[in-house]
């Protein structure tokens, strides 16, 4: 079988190393750093990774020109995905230091998390369980194989509140009950590393690329 | 629920596993990649390599086994033990680690913390503190592999290193590292009620009780190194423990 080429997307901001050694880790897939915008067109799936700030990764994004790539790309029905602060960039703006715009692909904002008691330490570091969320009709393609209840690795301080519920296909809870990752269309993200969460994180990472169009 | 993370710590000299009590009499405990991928296979939550010669025989921590580990195990790594600036970091964290833990090099010139962390994020740079009680509930931070007595009270350091841009704190005690007599509670409780960021207790664990004790004295993270080399204890074993007692753990 020829291996699916993903593209991902390297601005110059964070570590893409484990994303391109889980992906070939696979076997199914290519993992293809790229680092420049006009070479998107080329793939059918595409993973914007990321750590940091939401504000200085959106300004690596723009003084790149991946902003205006990644739009056109997605409008052009193909699939990515968004992992960690990858996830928060697809939406509209973030709370990070300040107020900062985000891509924009879907609605909703970018909040930190309230300490509501002593022993919750923040960052939300470590395993949690998720809530897989059916009534989204992309839902089972990006968790199929995954009981519920299953737990993934997160590191993050802040957490997306899509405006539109019904894009949410998991739920975690940490203080709050927020949205662990999103199936929209052709749009996938999770606040959690399907990179870093063993057996359970790969089998996200082979549907994604079972989904992707050779 | 967030879970109690269990951690192996792999202590790294030479590129091999080893671990001695109190940090001398070395034993050989195998091969890193191979001993991390079976405790990636036995259920850890994480894993510490520290290379534990790396600060006074001057060496730096091998960016080559954390390249062949990262290709291997999709859990975090995190890798400390003479990391010395910026330059360092970089290398290791390009090679596939998550986190990089900073020790010597963080107390004698702790902008290295403030840096790092607005490079690379607070969420990879894990501050590892030694801490040995000199009087009654007073704790000092050793450096070196615990040689050298830095002069700083352990608390004062690790609210230090929050304010600098920590995301993470390692705990080890020095009085109990290797003696298997549970962990330092005393010290543990002082530090996770002082500070906002999570902790990992390390340094004692013997008993299965030691952990649940780690978990109500507010650690985020429970570490331990023989007792899961010379398999005294399965990671499972402590999880199947924990779960008994309500403690939230993955399986």
């Amino acid at each position: 079988m020829r291996l699916k080429k993903i593209a991902i997307i390297d601005y110059g901001f964070g570590n893409i190393r484990s994303v391109v050694n889980a992906l070939n880790y696979c076997a199914t897939a290519e993992a293809v750093v790229i680092n420049s915008p006009v070479e998107m067109s080329r793939f059918n799936g595409a993973i914007l990774p990321g750590v940091g700030a939401f504000g200085p990764a959106m300004h690596f994004l723009k003084k790149k020109g991946f902003d205006e790539a990644i739009y056109n790309y997605v409008n052009t029905g193909k699939l990515i995905y968004g992992i960690c602060l990858g996830f928060q960039l697809f939406f509209e703006k973030s709370y990070e230091n300040g107020i900062h715009d985000g891509l924009r692909l879907i609605p909703g904002e970018v909040k930190k998390f309230e300490k509501k008691n002593k022993n919750m330490k923040i960052p939300h570091m470590g395993w949690n369980n998720i809530k897989i969320f059916q009534n989204n009709s992309y839902t089972k393609k990006m968790f199929k194989s995954i009981t519920n209840n299953e737990s993934f690795y997160f590191v993050h301080s802040y957490y997306v509140m899509p405006i539109n519920l019904l894009q949410t296909s998991s739920f975690c809870e940490f203080g709050v009950k927020f949205c662990s990752s999103i199936t929209y269309k052709n749009i996938w993200g999770s606040q959690f590393h399907p990179e870093k969460s063993g057996e359970k994180g790969l089998v996200i990472l082979k549907n994604f690329i079972k989904e992707v169009n050779a | 629920m967030l879970k109690l993370r269990v951690i192996p710590c792999l202590d790294i000299a030479q590129n091999r596993v080893v671990k001695g009590t109190n940090f001398i009499n070395l034993r050989d405990a195998g091969d890193p990649v191979m001993v991390a991928e079976q405790y990636n296979l036995y259920g850890a939550d994480e894993i510490i390599f520290l290379d534990i010669s790396a600060t006074y025989e001057n060496r730096y921590t091998t960016v080559d086994l954390v390249e062949k580990t990262a290709k291997k195990i999709f859990i975090p790594l995190t890798v400390g033990g003479g990391i010395k600036n910026i330059e360092d970091i970089r290398n290791i964290l390009n090679a596939g680690a998550d986190k990089v833990s900073l020790n010597s090099a963080a107390v004698y010139n702790s902008r290295i913390i403030k840096d790092a962390s607005n490079i690379f994020g607070k969420q990879c740079i894990v501050v590892a503190i030694d801490a040995k009680m000199i009087k009654n509930n007073k704790w000092n931070v050793f450096t070196h592999g615990g040689r050298i007595d830095s002069g700083i009270d352990a608390i004062t350091w690790a609210n230090k290193a929050v304010e600098l841009g920590a995301g993470e704190i390692l705990l080890t005690s020095m009085d109990k590292d290797g003696t298997k007599n549970g962990y330092d509670l005393d010290l543990l409780k002082k530090i996770s009620e002082n500070i906002p960021i999570p902790v990992i207790a390390s340094g004692g664990a013997g008993k299965l009780n030691d952990f649940s004790d780690a978990y109500y004295a507010g650690a985020s993270a429970v570490l331990a190194a023989s007792l899961f080399h010379y398999k005294e204890f399965t990671i499972k074993n402590v999880k199947q423990y924990l779960k008994s007692k309500d403690i939230p753990v993955r399986f």
